[in-house]
């Protein structure tokens, strides 16, 4: 494994009243994609909220980059390089689908080059650039989404649950966009539910349960183990074919 | 927009947005729908440009609550003081310059108007700024508790007006050049109202330039739906929130003055007689919708010219029947700002 871009120590989280989140360690390895998987409820979204700071860590100790992030705010953790695609996507359906990307890019105006990869990527957004981006598709705003995270070069990418919900053709196109992201070199941290398109994206594996980390390990050893996924996920890879 | 102008190397022609025209249409309907029961056509466009100019100090007294409100999720009952104050101070300029009023030169007259208008918006920005620190800030997120603290904070606020400068309403001279009218055939226009129409106008048409060709704007449309998004794009909610609350409190400042130089009395309480009418105007635009309560205040001032006339004593519930009937058609107001 490569130097951990990311790093979670005994990362505890309170929401209320309520102990979501119970001394989650793993680590994230620059320029690789790593899965975390988890049944609902297990703590996969406090985590990356916790990442981003939109929850704070109760106790533990979260670094990025060798830096110490655990108490920094959200818009801090933003600049230094970690760009979220919530689960519910944040798109801002008032403004156009331009100006969604228009203000992902804090630096200045998009870069021509970086905006034409993009919509290489995700070929639907030209249709619909100057349209409010309320009026497009659930798989459409998923894009626009992930387009947003990656109007500017950033250093790592949270995506929570990209393909919820998504027909399978655009599931299919997602994955493709995917690969051409890690291809690209970017550092991923992807929460999924669907262990089909886990396992084709995936280098590595983080298995959570009760806000517990259950299983880390290289993705190629759990697509190798039947017993262990249906032993970590109550499913197998077939179940998803 | 220079430094929004990415586009994509896409087809030449990409689909625009949609406008949304049938509220707009609401304003020349209602004015064609007024005619034949004024009867006069000279009397339908004093009655209009009368009602215009209403519509726009209105406007100018509530577009920045709805700002507020629209952003900051914040309901602050506390407003209408800011439009007392920018109407008392007024007279740290009328002090000094008072010869400025009576003058005979139009050029010293709107001079005047017009430091009226800095000066207000200054003292009213600043006495926002320390509103939202003092008051606002510790209630973010309790509308209860928000209604509550604001009104006091107004309250406290009105005492301080009368211990600065006396609880006895204090007249104040309308610039000697926007007295009288503009008389063209049996049309009358009172200048004050077209210059009012003028400065509301140009306010409104900064605000849209602002919020749709700017980054500051997008900002601002995008933390109205979606706050958190913002902060997790890396930009500072809180900060604008701040300036928002300063600007929306400047803004009420200038509504202020306008209302104060059309009253040509200042009270205490100015600012809280209006507050139901300011209320009414941003329900009907959609709650955040600065163009809606363009059009509200329009609407609003409109139909109590129209009505007022036509049968007076149906003039006092005819801004609730104007609210009601738009939120059975809209129940979300006219121009609906998607909301978190």
């Amino acid at each position: 494994m490569t130097e951990p871009l990311l790093q979670l120590s005994g990362v505890h989280t309170h929401i209320g009243p309520y102990h979501i989140l119970h001394g989650v360690d793993f680590t994230v390895p620059a320029g690789e994609l790593t899965m975390l998987l988890g049944r609902n409820g297990a703590g996969k979204t406090t985590t990356l909220r916790t990442i981003m700071g939109l929850w704070q860590a109760s106790s533990g100790n979260i670094r990025f980059d060798g830096s110490d992030i655990t108490t920094r705010s959200t818009p801090d953790i933003a600049r230094a390089g970690i760009a979220y695609v919530p689960e519910a996507m944040g798109i801002f359906t008032d403004l156009t689908v331009r100006e969604n990307i228009v203000l992902a890019a804090r630096s200045g105006p998009v870069d021509k080059n970086r905006l034409d990869w993009i919509l290489g990527l995700f070929p639907a957004l030209k249709r619909f650039w100057n349209l409010p981006a309320g009026n497009l598709s659930g798989g459409q705003k998923q894009m626009l989404a992930i387009a947003r995270a990656i109007a500017e070069p950033r250093r790592l990418l949270l995506i929570d649950e990209p393909t919820k919900g998504l027909a399978p053709v655009m599931v299919r196109s997602m994955i493709e966009a995917f690969r051409a992201l890690k291809s690209s070199g970017e550092t991923i941290l992807l929460v999924e539910q669907n262990f089909y398109a886990a396992s084709a994206l995936g280098d590595n594996v983080v298995v959570m349960d009760d806000g517990r980390i259950v299983h880390s390990g290289a993705m190629s050893d759990l697509v190798a183990d039947k017993d262990m996924q249906q032993r970590l996920l109550g499913l197998s890879l077939d179940a998803h074919q | 927009m220079s430094d929004m102008a990415a586009q994509p190397s896409a087809p030449a022609e990409l689909p625009s947005a949609k406008t949304d025209w049938l509220p707009l249409l609401l304003i020349p309907a209602l004015g064609l729908l007024a005619l034949p029961f004024v009867g006069s056509p000279s009397t339908w466009v004093t009655l209009t440009v009368a009602g215009l100019a209403m519509g726009m100090m209105i406007f100018l007294m509530a577009s920045g609550l709805t700002l507020v409100f629209g952003l900051m999720d914040i309901i602050n009952f506390g407003h209408g003081v800011f439009i007392s104050l920018g109407a008392y101070a007024t007279l740290l300029v009328l002090g000094p310059l008072a010869g400025w009023a009576t003058a005979d030169s139009i050029g010293l007259n709107l001079a005047l108007l017009a430091l009226c208008i800095l000066v207000a918006m200054g003292v009213t920005a600043l006495a926002g700024a320390v509103f939202e620190r003092v008051i606002v800030r510790p209630v973010y997120g309790s509308h209860l508790k928000q209604i509550l603290v604001t009104m006091g904070g107004l309250i406290v606020t009105e005492q301080l007006i009368h211990a600065l400068w006396g609880a006895s309403p204090i007249p104040i001279p309308l610039p000697q050049s926007l007295r009288g009218a503009f008389v063209l055939g049996d049309i009358v226009m009172e200048r004050y109202r077209v210059v009012a129409v003028i400065i509301g106008l140009v306010v409104f048409v900064g605000m849209q330039l602002l919020l749709n060709r700017t980054r500051i704007g997008l900002l601002i449309r995008a933390g109205v739906e979606n706050p958190e998004m913002v902060e997790a794009l890396g930009y500072r909610i809180r900060r604008l929130f701040v300036s928002v609350f300063i600007a929306g409190s400047a803004l009420a400042g200038l509504g202020g003055v306008m209302w104060a130089f059309y009253r040509q009395t200042l009270t205490a309480g100015m600012g809280m007689e209006v507050m139901v009418l300011v209320f009414i105007v941003i329900i009907i635009g959609g709650l955040g919708s600065v163009g809606g309560c363009f059009v509200g205040s329009i609407l609003v001032a409109l139909v109590a010219n129209y009505v007022g006339f036509i049968e007076p004593k149906l003039a006092l519930i005819s801004n609730i029947l104007v609210m009601a009937l738009v939120l059975i058609w809209r129940p979300q107001g006219l121009f609906p700002v998607a909301r978190r």
